[in-house]
């Protein structure tokens, strides 16, 4: 491309791409790195609108608050749990599935597939699964927000297509012939060769985990303990249920500092949720792309 | 060979009911591979299918499913008799239409314009921070939009400082779609981007080169190559959009839904929450639910119509 000379017409279109794409950046950087800043910041600067740019009076008063909320760590024990048995679940159903539906010896795969992508297009809906649910005696159990989260079909069209394309069949051929049942074939051949897919499908499992909050709110009406951590996200920020922690013989200033520090606390609880995933985030990354790409070639 | 032609009059399926035989107990480890999925989706998908029928009956918990008496088009009707039965319908189909028309097309002009960065590095440093919200839960989504556009948060803080009157955005009925279209918006359109760089990544290199020599300019290029080649993508996800159309962003619609601006933000599926899982009344919003369903199911064939028409590309 180099040997023909940019015009200047190009150039000016070079230049206003790249401002469109920062500006595009700063849009969707700011609002998150506004969270970062006004978590380490003082309340009332906050509360003022002080904060712009970088944090005021750094503090760590909002992080020490989430801290001692005991439902908050609860939350996040159980979210860890069912973040961790939920994604193993999900794999051990969807990997075997999707490498046997990619085999061409496999008879009724097409009516098998056909069922299976039907569930994308049409479903029971939320009463029936409810009650699905309910008769199973899943209710207010551990397994009411790992067993009903199954399988996705998105995700097992992902890893079939992947399975079906991505490992080469001349070697599942030469370890058949040599005597290699399937299910050997399967463990120690396969998934050995599928690291990029696996690590697409926990990526999309993990993070479906991770933030679920209506299933719990459905299937655990009346146990608080097993409440996942976007459901008591939830509570706090978005019904404000979190009460500071402001007593009768505080004098006015103080008062009016916990009061905005209530407010505070969202936006340190907000990093909290999302460490996780922030640190396993530039590590993932390379998976992104694949993913989709993996995803795309179904046709 | 002989006694096989006598047990059955056609030799040929006899030969063949054996190959399948032959072939089920060669492949049985397959079978038992794929048998535990597939368990999982007639148990979570095709019983709730099955559970639908209390649609058509008065669900009685002490009956079940099957022993609940039929009372035919009942709930279907008192549905559409009822008097918020098309603000519900009207608010689900503006929501959903203004939130899948608005957001198709910035996917499209993000991944054209990052493939037209010159700097690699600063092409994947963009992409690392425009994917990053993809992965926000809904639940911190939400509240990030209370924080931000309440009285007291950095919207409000942005008027007082222009002198204007500082409006409650929250609970305004007509903030509502607003709000709920570009925040999704914001949050999908980095990762939406991906598939059609993937796209953009497979055009032939030989297109660009002889376009340059034949005097292109970069938007000319932009225009007459990319855009073609990403074409036939951006249909078959517009029509797999339209598949989720009214089902789509319920539990955010949840989140955000308050009192006060109910006028907008109640949909259809709020309503099936409401009366079915707090108010346990079954038959009626699984009712409900079905004609949601269908009415979702329709709109994926008209526009698989639409597109087939207008670009002879097509999911089915």
């Amino acid at each position: 491309m180099a040997v023909i000379k940019e015009t200047r017409k190009d150039r000016i279109f070079n230049a206003i791409n790249f401002i469109i794409v920062t500006g595009c950046l700063l849009v969707v950087l700011y609002p998150l790195y506004f969270v970062v800043i006004a978590s380490f910041s003082n309340p009332n600067a906050v509360a003022a609108g002080e904060v712009w740019l970088y944090p005021r009076d750094i503090t760590l008063d909002a992080y020490e608050t989430v801290f001692e909320n005991q439902e908050i760590l609860m939350g996040y024990r159980n979210t860890i749990f069912y973040t961790i048995v939920g994604t193993l679940f999900n794999l051990v159903l969807t990997l075997p599935a999707a490498y046997g539906l990619s085999k061409k010896n496999f008879m009724g795969r097409n009516v098998i597939m056909f069922f299976i992508v039907l569930t994308m297009y049409f479903s029971g809906g939320m009463i029936p699964s409810y009650l699905v649910v309910r008769d199973l005696g899943l209710l207010n159990t551990w397994w009411a927000l790992i067993i009903p989260m199954g399988c996705s079909t998105y995700n097992l069209i992902i890893a079939r297509t992947f399975f079906a394309n991505g490992v080469p069949s001349e070697i599942e051929e030469a370890a058949t012939i040599d005597g290699c049942s399937t299910f050997r074939l399967f463990l120690q051949i396969v998934l050995p060769l599928s690291k990029a897919l696996i690590g697409v499908l926990t990526l999309y499992y993990a993070v479906a985990h991770w933030n679920e909050y209506f299933s719990a709110l459905i299937y655990l009406p009346s146990a608080r303990e097993k409440y996942p951590l976007a459901q008591i996200l939830r509570e706090i920020l978005i019904l404000n249920t979190m009460k500071s922690a402001a007593g009768s013989s505080m004098n006015e200033e103080l008062a009016v500092y916990y009061a905005n520090l209530a407010n505070l606390l969202k936006y340190a609880l907000i990093i909290v949720s999302a460490v996780p995933l922030l640190v396993v985030y530039p590590f993932l990354q390379k998976y992104f792309d694949k993913g989709v790409m993996i995803g795309s070639v179904k046709g | 060979m002989k006694s096989a032609a006598r047990l059955s009059k056609n030799p040929a399926a006899a030969g063949k009911g054996k190959k399948i035989l032959t072939r089920l107990c060669r492949d049985y480890q397959l079978y038992l591979l794929v048998l535990p999925a597939v368990i999982w989706y007639i148990i979570f998908a095709y019983v709730p299918m099955y559970g639908l029928q209390i649609a058509f009956k008065d669900y009685n918990g002490a009956l079940g499913i099957l022993g609940s008496p039929w009372v035919g088009l009942k709930h279907f009707e008192s549905f559409f008799r009822s008097h918020y039965a098309w603000t519900l319908i009207r608010n689900t189909v503006i929501l959903a239409l203004y939130s899948m028309l608005a957001s198709f097309p910035f996917p499209i002009i993000l991944a054209l314009m990052l493939n037209e960065l010159k700097s690699a590095r600063y092409k994947k440093m963009v992409q690392t921070v425009v994917y990053a919200p993809h992965f926000i839960s809904v639940v911190v989504l939400v509240g990030m939009l209370n924080l931000f556009f309440s009285p007291n948060g950095m919207i409000g803080a942005i008027q007082e400082a222009l002198g204007q009157e500082t409006v409650n955005y929250l609970t305004s009925p007509g903030a509502f779609r607003h709000l709920y279209v570009w925040s999704g918006v914001w949050q999908g359109t980095g990762w939406g981007a991906i598939i059609y760089l993937a796209a953009l990544s497979s055009v032939d290199p030989g297109l660009h080169e002889a376009a340059l020599i034949d005097g292109a300019s970069r938007l000319q290029r932009m225009w007459h190559i990319n855009v073609p080649a990403i074409l036939p993508t951006a249909t078959i996800l517009f029509i797999m959009n339209a598949g989720s159309l009214l089902s789509v962003g319920f539990e955010k619609v949840f989140l955000m839904k308050n009192d006060l601006n109910a006028d907008t933000a109640y949909v259809i599926a709020l309503y099936i929450y409401d009366r079915g899982i707090v108010k346990t009344d079954f038959s009626f919003s699984a009712a409900v639910g079905l004609m949601n369903n269908f009415v979702n199911f329709f709109l994926v064939l008209l526009v698989n119509r639409i597109a087939r028409a207008l670009s002879d590309t097509s999911l089915f």
